[in-house]
């Protein structure tokens, strides 16, 4: 473990580091600039620092900082996840989206919004959003736990449980698209937001709300790293240097169904944002978990930043699924990916 | 029994199947028509009755086209299993159906293509678009053939194009109508559709019936292939040129109905055994009986209702999807 720990990046990792920060930053900016109210960086720095107009505090404080914010957390909620389950299968490509995570809570949202109300993100009452992560929580922990368990013969296979994933993901889908069909037009486009991703309804009270669950998290998973990069060594290997695999695998697998069920309760189903983040920090920075995932963070929380001001900019005044944007940025790199990867 | 006789009960039981179903599907629905009348609208048609309105104009044209969908989807299922020696390929798991499924989406919204024809067309676009992608990605590194790897490529591949074809739908204002669209269902089926189904389908399975010894070789191994002369890469350029049409004209007709290319091939796999000579003609009869009965299904269960038929198909395909994986030993 000792030596694991002694075997990091050293000198290059806080470059790619600061220029991903800064990035980060541009795109916060951008994103609090622009919209059907367009404000100079400037007025942006002022309104933040509290000498915006009324019209200004209502856009940035009130409208774009809180969708931001909750990006950002979405975003590294996800990037971890991702981070997580690409170290526990060992497989590059795994991704909380693909393998039933999302759908599973995002199921048992739609099913929580059909029973509770046909009213809107703003009209939703307290008892409705406050439910709302535990129950994609739930929903998430039971899709994985399906897959765990329906995967699990003579002990867990990495190969196994991504393949069990997809399949148990296409199940879910189908089960969705059924309560979908049959609701009204108005709740079905509030569906189609929880079941592509978007950040339309997002307040200050969700934030509230998932932060801390998601930094809780985070902070177990950043403790735990050296067993993470034990696990991504292989099963024999991880034993060999004292690792409980399969304890350590399944504990694992629940923080990265924890993190991604957070993030769909607030923001829906995102694809392929935890394995963009991954992806490309481990190409920035190395692959010791301890650096690369709050890298992963970052450049996911910059995708989503991005994407989400493209969501709300690129059709206005109609918003698309944030989710779908990513899906456009994200599915040719990881075609890219695959075809070149050996 | 030796194989010949089985394999004459298992295509006559299969054909019996159709047809049975064929017959309730037109007797059977929101209004139950005794089968004199059916009879009757088949053979001696009279456009004052209703009875014969309704068999003619929706429940016969449904079947049919139930029988032609679910018998093409099949048929490409066991064609892709064969070539990409992976049991879970499938047109709807490998993304090849959601690319024809965001053409037709966009045909819709934009109003670019009217008819089953023109529907058909954009289809065969977006098919030709993704089974293109699919066969890049299986020809450029050959570890890319691994069940994982495909699967991945498969999802990510379905996910973009469901991306898209949502946006198109938003942007439309055309959502739930996509939906239907997305989940499958013969709601749209009349004389038209089933003309180019029996067409272009008949046609593109008939080449795929002529191509099944290829398909057998394939199915062995590139090496073995090779060794028999023949060239591995271009049959497998010439089998996804059959698949796009097959299913192009699939989804321009059903929308995206997944699952039936599964495990259909499994099955008759298991009762016929692995040459594809037989395997290919008796998924497709099968696959037409299962879709036939998956839609009386569809309308029946909460009628006056209408289910997404490819709810159906998928709680038989999901489950045997999972046991196929189970078994899969790398």
């Amino acid at each position: 473990m000792r030596l694991l720990s002694c075997a990091g990046v050293g000198a290059r990792s806080w470059l790619p580091g600061v220029v991903v920060v800064a990035v980060f930053l541009a795109a916060v900016c951008v994103s609090l600039m622009v919209g059907s109210y367009t404000m100079t960086p400037g007025e942006v720095v002022a309104t933040l620092m509290g000498q915006g107009s009324k019209l200004q505090n209502f856009a940035v404080l009130q409208t774009r900082l809180p969708r931001t914010v909750l990006a950002f957390l979405v975003g590294t909620a996800l990037a971890f996840s991702g981070g997580i389950l690409q170290g526990v299968t060992r497989n590059p490509l795994a991704e909380p989206g693909m393998i039933g995570i999302n759908a599973g809570a995002a199921l048992a949202v739609v099913l929580w919004i059909s029973a509770q109300t046909s009213a809107y993100y703003s009209q939703l009452d307290l008892f409705a959003s406050v439910g709302m992560p535990v129950v994609a929580a739930m929903g998430a922990l039971l899709s994985t736990g399906l897959v765990y368990g329906l995967s699990h013969n003579h002990g867990i296979r990495p190969v196994r449980f991504i393949l069990t994933g997809i399949g148990v993901n296409g199940g879910i889908l189908a089960i969705i698209t059924y309560f979908q069909l049959a609701m009204s037009k108005g709740s079905y486009n509030q569906v189609l937001t929880w079941t592509n991703g978007s950040l339309w309804g997002s307040s200050w009270t969700y934030i509230a709300l998932v932060a801390p669950l998601i930094l809780a998290v985070v902070a177990i998973v950043l403790a735990k790293a050296p067993s993470l990069d034990a696990l991504a060594l292989g099963d024999e290997l991880a034993c060999g240097i004292g690792v409980n695999v399969s304890r350590q695998r399944a504990a694992f697998v629940v923080l990265a169904a924890l993190l991604a069920a957070f993030a769909t309760a607030v923001a829906g189903s995102i694809a392929f944002l935890g394995l963009l983040g991954p992806q490309i920090a481990r190409r920035l920075v190395g692959p010791r978990a301890r650096v690369m995932l709050p890298m992963a963070a970052v450049v996911s929380s910059v995708i989503l930043v991005v994407a989400d001001t493209v969501a709300r900019n690129a059709f206005s005044p109609i918003e698309i699924p944030v989710g779908v944007v990513v899906a456009v940025i994200g599915v040719p790199y990881f075609i890219y990916l695959m075809i070149k990867e050996r | 029994m030796n194989d010949k006789v089985k394999r004459t009960v298992v295509f006559a039981a299969g054909i019996v199947l159709v047809a049975v179903g064929v017959l309730v599907s037109v007797c059977v629905g929101a209004k139950n028509i005794a089968l004199p009348d059916v009879l009757g609208a088949i053979f001696s048609y009279d456009e004052d009755i209703l009875e014969h309105v309704l068999v003619h104009d929706a429940r016969l044209p449904r079947a049919l086209c139930a029988v032609f969908v679910g018998g093409v989807l099949a048929l490409s299922g066991a064609m892709m299993q064969g070539v990409l020696r992976n049991p879970v390929a499938e047109p709807s798991i490998m993304g090849v159906n959601q690319g024809a499924t965001l053409m037709v989406s966009i045909a819709l919204v934009a109003g670019l293509a009217g008819g089953a024809l023109g529907g058909f067309l954009m289809a065969l676009v977006g098919a030709a678009v993704s089974g293109g992608l699919l066969l890049l990605f299986t020809l450029t590194n050959s570890a890319n053939q691994s069940m994982a790897r495909i699967l991945l490529a498969g999802t990510a591949m379905s996910t973009f194009f469901l991306a898209l074809a949502t946006m198109v739908g938003l942007l439309g204002n055309r959502s739930q109508e996509l939906a239907f669209w997305v989940a499958g269902g013969l709601r749209q089926t009349g004389w038209t559709q089933v003309a180019v189904l029996a067409v272009i389908g008949g046609a593109f399975s008939a080449l795929a019936f002529a191509w099944s010894g290829k398909v057998n070789v394939l199915s062995l191994g590139d090496e073995f292939s090779c060794g028999l002369g023949i060239r591995p890469v271009r049959v497998k350029m010439q089998v996804v040129a059959m698949l796009v049409p097959l299913c192009g004209v699939a989804v321009a007709v059903a929308g995206n109905i997944g699952y039936i290319g599964l495990f259909i091939p499994h099955i008759m796999r298991r009762v016929i055994g692995n040459d594809y000579r037989v395997l290919m003609p008796a998924s497709f009869v099968f696959g037409a009986a299962v879709l036939v009965w998956a839609d009386i299904a569809a309308r029946m269960v909460m009628a006056p209702y209408e289910l997404p038929v490819g709810l159906f198909t998928a709680i038989i395909g999901v489950p045997v999807f999972l046991l196929l994986v189970r078994g899969e030993k790398h």
